[in-house]
C-alpha cells in the first residue's frame, strides 16, 4: 500500500474496543479478553502493521506463524495452520460456528486477534477427541444423527463440550442456554439438545461404574 | 431445473419404447389401509421388485449418518476448506449503487497493491433477468448496475486480508439512474425502470425463474395464467365465499457456507471445488460460459455447507474465480462474504389477493389468485402452487406477476412459491372451514383426494391435542393458545442425468461412485444403505464416493430429486454387479449363477441352503481383480402424477401485550415414498420445520428505501431462528409403496415442512385470538398491528 497513510497501531486501543464488543456477545469469550486487556495496559508495545512471527499452542502442539496484528484466530488456524474444522460464518461474532476453547474457556476465534492468544492452550474440534476416540459429544452427535450439512458442527460440539465441563448434569434449557449463540440454518437443533443430555447421562453413568468397581474393590 | 421441463423429460423417457419387457407385481399403498399389489411392465433387466421395508434389512432402518463422524470431527473438506499448493485468496467487488451505468473502473491501486496477483472485471452478470431486445438500451462497457452489490470485478492475493484490501481499491465511477426497491412503488406508473423494455430470467437447475413470453408493462411481468372451468360460474354457485389478501416478505437462504469456489485453471484441465448442489451444472456452465468441452471440465463437492436452493451453475464467483486463476496461473479461492450472499439470491416476497367458493355442504366451486411479487432482478415470483395442486377445483384461475425492483435476483428456494402460495391458501381453506362451521381437518378429508394426507390427518387426530381444540379466541387472559394446521403438497421429479457404477474387488470390499452430491441431507448414507441390501453387508462397510464429475453423472439436487432419480440407478447398478460377481464365480463354486444368492448376509446355494458363503469368499474366488458395473436411472414404470405432502400441527401462544409468539409444539406427518433412512428424513423434517417458523415469525429481509440498500446482510439483524425459539417437535413418516421404480424412494426436503409452517401458525393464531394474521414475518410489531393494538409500521 504504497500510498496509504501509517497506520499506528495500538494493541490497548484496539483491545479496549474488542472487549466491549465480545462483551456483548459472548460473556466468557470478554472476560478473558479483559483479562488480556488488563495485561496490555502494562505494556505500551505497538505491534504492527507488519507481519510478526508468533508461535500458538494448539490442541497441544506449537506453531510457528507469521501474521500481522490484524489477523484473527480463526483466520490463522485455517489458513496459516491449515485447521479447517473451525467455520467462519458470519466473520463478526452472531452466529459462534467460530467456537474455539481458549484455556478451556469456549471463546469466538473470529472475535480473538492471533496475536491474543499467544501463550493460551487452544483446542479447537481437531483436538477433542482422544486419537480414534471420539469425545462423548461428538460420540452423541453422531448417533442422534445432531447434523446435516455439518457447516455449524465443529461450533455445536465446541460449545456443548464445554457444557458439560461446567455442568456434567445439564436440563434442557440448559443445553439451549449454552447453544443460543450457535445458528444452525439446517435445523439440526432437535437432535442437538438430545445429544448433549445423552452424552452427559453416559458420562454421568460411566462415572457411576467406576465409583461403583473402586467401592468393590 | 424447472418442474416442467422435469416432467417433461420423465415423460419423454416413459414414452421410448422397450421391447424387452417384463411384468411384475409390486408392493402399491400405504401400510396403515393395507397393502395392495400392482402389476407393472418394467425392463426385462431390472431387478426384482423389493418388498415392504419390514421385510428389509438396511432399507428403512435407521442408519448412522456415513460422513458423521467426519463432520463431528472437522474433517469434512468444504469448498471453503480447501487449500492447494499456491493457492491466491479473492474476494469480489460489488456495487455501491442500486441501479446507474459504470462509467469508468480503475484496478490500477488495486494492481499495484503487494501481493495482489491478478485482478478480473465482469463482463456479463449472470443469473438476472435480461432484455429480450438488447437494443432497448444503450451500449455500455460494463454490464448496467441494476442492484446495490451486484457483482462487478474480482481480485486474488497471497492472502485474505491482501484480496479484501485490494477489493476496496478498485475505483468505480457511476452514472447514477433512478431506482425503486419497493415492490408495491415499482408497480406504480411513474417508477423507475428497473429495465428499460421487457425482460426475462432464466431458471437455474434448482428452479426459480419465471415465465417467458408474458407481457411487461413497466416493472410488472405477467401474467403467467392458469385457468380451468369458469370461476365466475362457480363463485355463482357459491353458497359461501371468502376473499382476503396477503403479504409475505424476502427471504434469504442463509446457508451457512456462502456460495463459493475454487478453481484451477491448467491448460489440459480446469479443476473446479464448488459449494454446489449440483456438479453437474457447474461442469456445464463452466463448458458453456469458457467455450471449453466437459471433459475438461472436472467438479468436485466432498462436503457442501448448505444450499437450500441457491447454489447452481458457475455464478458470478465461480465465472470470477475461474478467470483470476487462469490470468494468475494459480489456483484461486473465491468465496463470497455474508453481505454478499444475502444479497446473491433469495425468495421472492408476495402480495396475494385470493378468493375461494364453496357450497353449503363444502364442496369448492372456484379458486381465483392473483399475485405479485418480486424476485428483485430476476422473475419467479409466482405462488400458484397449492391453489393449483392441493384440492381438485373445477373452477380456477390463478394470476401470477413478477415485479422488478433493484434488489439481488430471486432464486430457487426450498419448495419454490409453496410456502408464500400455502401461507395464502391453507389459511383461506381454514376461513372456510369456520365459516363453514367444520372441524378443519373433517373439512379437508371432505376435499383432499390424497390417501397419504388423509392418514396423516387422521395421526393428527390421534396423536396430538387436537381434540382439546377451542373455538377460536376463546382464552380470556393476555396469553392466547391456539392449534392450527395445514397441508403441503409438492411433486415427483426425476432427473434422468442420474447414473453411478459399482465396484466389487476381489478382497470383497464394495465401492460406489456417482458425481451426485450430498448437502448435508445424507444422500451418501442411503446410497451405502441400498449397496448394502443387495450384497447383505452392513452398509458402514461400503465406501461411497461421490461429488465428482470423474464419475458417472449424477443428478442436480432441486426440487427433491435425488433420492427418487438416483437410488433406482445405484440399486440397479449393485444388482448388476452382484449378477456378474455371481456369474464369475459359479463354476468355482460348482454351481450356476441363478442358484447363487444373498440371504441374511451370506451368499446361499439356493438349492443346498445350508452351504453358505461370507461375500469376501466369494470375491475371492474371482478371477479379476474386480467386476464393475454401472447403471443409469430407469425411466418410471407408470406414468401416473404423483405428489407427495404433509400434515403439519402447530400448537402456541400468543402474547397480546407484547405480540410475541411462542410455538410450543409441532407434529409433523409426512409421506415421501419408500423412506431409506428414517432418521435422516426426520432430520430433513425437522429442519424445513424449524425453517418454516423462522420464516413465519422471524425472518426478513429490510431495504432502506430511501437509498436503496438491503440493511441487514448479517446474522444478526437478519434474524434467523436460533437454539431458544426451537418448539417440541414430533414427525410420523408414513411409508407410501408407488411402484414406479427399482427403489420407490423420494426425496422430502421441500415438503418437509417449509411450505406448511407459516400457513400453520397463521390459523393456529386465529384459533388462538380469532384474528387473521394475514401478513409474515409474524414480528410483534405485525402481531400488534393486527390486534388493533398499534397503528402499521412500514419496514
Amino acid at each position: 500500500m504504497p500510498d496509504a497513510p501509517k497506520i499506528e497501531f495500538s494493541r490497548r486501543g484496539f483491545l479496549k474496543g474488542a472487549g466491549i464488543t465480545a462483551a456483548t456477545t459472548v460473556i466468557e469469550s470478554a472476560n478473558a479478553l479483559a483479562r488480556d486487556a488488563k495485561d496490555a495496559l502494562h505494556s505500551e508495545r505497538i505491534l504492527g502493521p507488519e507481519a510478526l512471527p508468533i508461535k500458538l499452542k494448539v490442541n497441544g502442539h506449537e506453531h510457528a506463524v507469521t501474521v500481522e496484528p490484524r489477523y484473527t484466530l480463526a483466520q490463522t488456524l485455517r489458513d496459516n495452520i491449515g485447521l479447517t474444522g473451525t467455520k467462519v460464518v458470519c466473520d463478526r461474532g452472531s452466529c459462534s460456528a467460530c467456537t474455539v476453547w481458549i484455556d478451556k474457556t469456549p471463546t469466538l476465534a473470529c472475535m480473538t486477534l492471533a496475536v491474543d492468544a499467544v501463550g493460551r492452550e487452544i483446542t479447537t474440534i481437531e483436538g477433542l477427541a482422544h486419537g480414534e476416540t471420539l469425545h462423548p459429544v461428538q460420540a452423541a452427535f453422531v448417533k442422534h444423527d445432531a447434523m446435516q450439512c455439518g457447516f455449524c458442527t465443529p461450533g455445536m460440539v465446541m460449545s456443548c463440550a464445554a457444557l458439560l465441563e461446567r455442568n456434567p448434569n445439564p436440563t434442557l434449557a440448559d443445553v439451549k442456554h449454552a447453544v443460543s449463540g450457535n445458528l444452525c440454518r439446517c435445523g439440526a437443533y432437535p437432535k442437538i439438545f438430545a445429544a448433549t443430555l445423552d452424552a452427559a447421562h453416559q458420562r454421568q453413568a460411566a462415572r457411576l461404574v467406576t465409583l461403583t468397581s473402586e467401592m468393590e474393590a | 431445473m424447472a418442474p416442467e421441463t422435469l416432467q417433461e423429460e420423465t415423460k419423454n423417457a416413459a414414452a421410448k419404447p422397450d421391447d424387452s419387457k417384463r411384468t411384475e407385481s409390486f408392493v402399491w399403498g400405504i401400510p396403515q389401509n393395507g397393502l395392495e399389489r400392482k402389476e407393472r411392465e418394467v425392463p426385462a433387466d431390472e431387478p426384482p421388485p423389493l418388498p415392504p421395508n419390514a421385510e428389509l434389512t438396511y432399507i428403512g432402518k435407521p442408519t448412522l449418518r456415513y460422513d458423521g463422524p467426519a463432520k463431528v470431527s472437522g474433517k469434512g473438506r468444504y469448498t471453503a476448506d480447501v487449500n492447494l499448493p499456491g493457492m491466491l485468496y479473492a474476494r469480489m467487488v460489488s456495487a455501491t449503487i442500486p441501479h446507474g451505468r459504470i462509467t469508468s473502473i480503475d484496478t490500477g491501486e488495486a494492481e499495484k497493491l503487494p501481493g495482489v496477483r491478478a485482478v478480473h472485471v465482469i463482463e456479463h452478470v449472470y443469473g438476472v433477468a435480461e432484455l429480450r431486445d438488447p437494443k432497448q438500451e444503450l451500449p455500455s462497457r460494463y454490464p448496467v448496475v441494476r442492484y446495490a452489490g451486484q457483482p462487478i470485478a474480482g481480485v486474488a492475493a497471497v492472502s485474505q486480508q491482501i484480496a479484501d484490501d485490494a477489493a476496496k481499491l478498485v475505483k468505480v465511477q457511476y452514472e447514477p439512474m433512478p431506482f425503486v426497491v419497493d415492490r408495491s412503488d415499482a408497480r406504480a406508473d411513474d417508477a423507475p425502470v428497473v429495465f428499460p423494455g421487457p425482460a426475462d430470467a432464466a431458471g437455474s437447475a434448482g428452479g426459480g425463474g419465471g415465465p417467458k413470453d408474458v407481457p411487461q408493462k413497466g416493472n410488472v411481468h405477467g401474467p403467467q395464467r392458469k385457468k380451468a372451468g369458469d370461476i365466475e360460474t362457480g363463485f355463482a354457485k357459491a353458497d359461501l365465499i371468502v376473499e382476503g389478501e396477503y403479504f409475505t416478505q424476502v427471504q434469504t437462504h442463509s446457508a451457512l457456507e456462502t456460495h463459493g469456489f475454487v478453481v484451477d485453471w491448467k491448460p489440459d484441465e480446469v479443476t473446479v471445488y464448488a459449494s454446489t448442489q449440483g456438479t453437474s451444472s457447474v461442469r456445464n456452465e463452466f463448458a458453456d460460459v469458457f467455450k471449453l468441452p466437459k471433459s475438461q471440465v472436472r467438479v468436485i463437492t466432498e462436503y457442501m455447507g448448505g444450499g437450500f436452493g441457491a447454489k447452481f451453475g458457475a455464478g458470478n464467483e465461480g465465472v470470477v474465480a475461474a478467470n483470476l486463476s487462469r490470468k494468475a496461473k494459480a489456483p484461486v479461492k473465491l468465496m463470497l462474504d455474508r453481505k454478499q450472499e444475502h444479497i446473491a439470491c433469495n425468495r421472492p416476497d408476495s402480495h396475494q389477493k385470493l378468493k375461494i367458493g364453496a357450497t353449503k355442504d363444502g364442496t369448492l366451486t372456484a379458486i381465483q389468485l392473483t399475485s405479485y411479487g418480486t424476485a428483485g432482478v430476476g422473475t419467479g415470483a409466482g405462488t400458484a402452487g397449492p391453489a393449483v395442486n392441493l384440492y381438485k377445483c373445477p373452477n380456477l384461475l390463478t394470476e401470477e406477476y413478477d415485479v422488478f425492483i433493484n434488489a439481488g435476483p430471486g432464486a430457487a428456494f426450498r419448495a419454490p412459491g409453496h410456502p408464500q402460495g400455502c401461507f395464502a391458501f391453507e389459511q383461506a381453506i381454514d376461513e372456510l372451514a369456520v365459516k363453514l362451521n367444520m372441524d378443519p381437518l373433517a373439512f379437508r378429508d371432505k376435499i383432499d383426494e390424497n390417501p397419504a394426507r388423509k392418514v396423516e390427518r387422521q395421526i393428527i387426530r390421534e396423536r396430538t391435542n387436537w381434540r382439546n381444540r377451542q373455538p377460536a379466541g376463546s382464552d380470556s387472559g393476555p396469553i392466547k393458545r391456539g392449534m392450527g394446521i395445514a397441508q403441503s403438497v409438492w411433486y415427483r421429479f426425476v432427473n434422468m442425468n442420474s447414473s453411478c457404477e459399482v465396484r466389487v474387488s476381489r478382497d470383497g470390499s464394495v465401492e460406489l461412485m456417482s458425481a451426485v452430491q450430498d448437502l448435508g441431507t445424507g444422500t451418501k448414507t442411503i446410497l451405502a444403505q441400498v449397496v448394502a441390501e443387495e450384497f447383505g453387508i452392513p452398509p458402514s462397510s461400503i465406501v461411497i464416493r461421490i461429488g465428482d464429475t470423474r464419475f458417472p453423472i449424477g443428478p442436480d439436487s432441486g426440487g427433491s430429486v435425488t433420492a427418487g432419480s438416483i437410488t433406482p440407478a445405484v440399486r440397479n447398478a449393485a444388482y448388476q454387479a452382484k449378477q456378474k460377481l455371481f456369474a464369475a464365480v459359479a463354476p468355482k463354486l460348482n454351481t450356476t449363477a441363478d442358484n447363487l444368492a444373498i440371504r441374511g448376509g451370506r451368499v446361499v446355494l439356493k438349492n443346498d441352503v445350508a452351504t453358505s458363503y461370507t461375500l469376501k469368499q466369494v470375491a475371492a474366488k474371482l478371477p479379476t481383480d474386480e467386476i464393475s458395473a454401472r447403471a443409469t436411472r430407469v425411466a418410471e414404470y407408470s406414468k401416473d402424477r404423483l405428489t407427495y405432502g404433509g400434515v403439519d400441527y402447530v400448537e402456541l401462544r400468543v402474547d397480546t401485550e407484547t405480540g410475541r409468539i411462542h410455538v410450543d409444539k409441532v407434529f409433523a406427518a409426512h409421506d415421501c415414498g419408500r423412506p431409506i433412512n428414517p432418521l435422516g428424513v426426520i432430520s430433513q423434517i425437522n429442519g424445513g420445520v424449524l425453517q418454516g417458523i423462522s420464516y413465519a415469525l422471524f425472518e426478513q429481509r429490510i431495504m432502506d428505501r430511501n437509498a436503496g440498500y438491503m440493511l441487514n446482510t448479517n446474522l444478526e439483524n437478519y434474524k434467523i431462528l436460533g437454539a431458544r425459539e426451537v418448539p417440541e417437535i414430533e414427525v410420523e413418516l408414513i411409508e407410501n409403496y408407488i411402484a414406479q421404480s427399482s427403489t420407490d424412494a423420494a426425496g422430502v426436503g421441500e415438503s418437509a415442512g417449509i411450505i406448511t409452517l407459516a400457513a400453520a401458525i397463521g390459523n393456529a393464531f386465529y384459533n388462538a385470538t380469532g384474528v387473521r394474521m394475514r401478513k409474515i414475518p409474524m414480528t410483534p410489531a405485525n402481531v400488534l398491528t393486527a390486534l388493533g393494538k398499534v397503528p402499521e409500521v412500514q419496514a
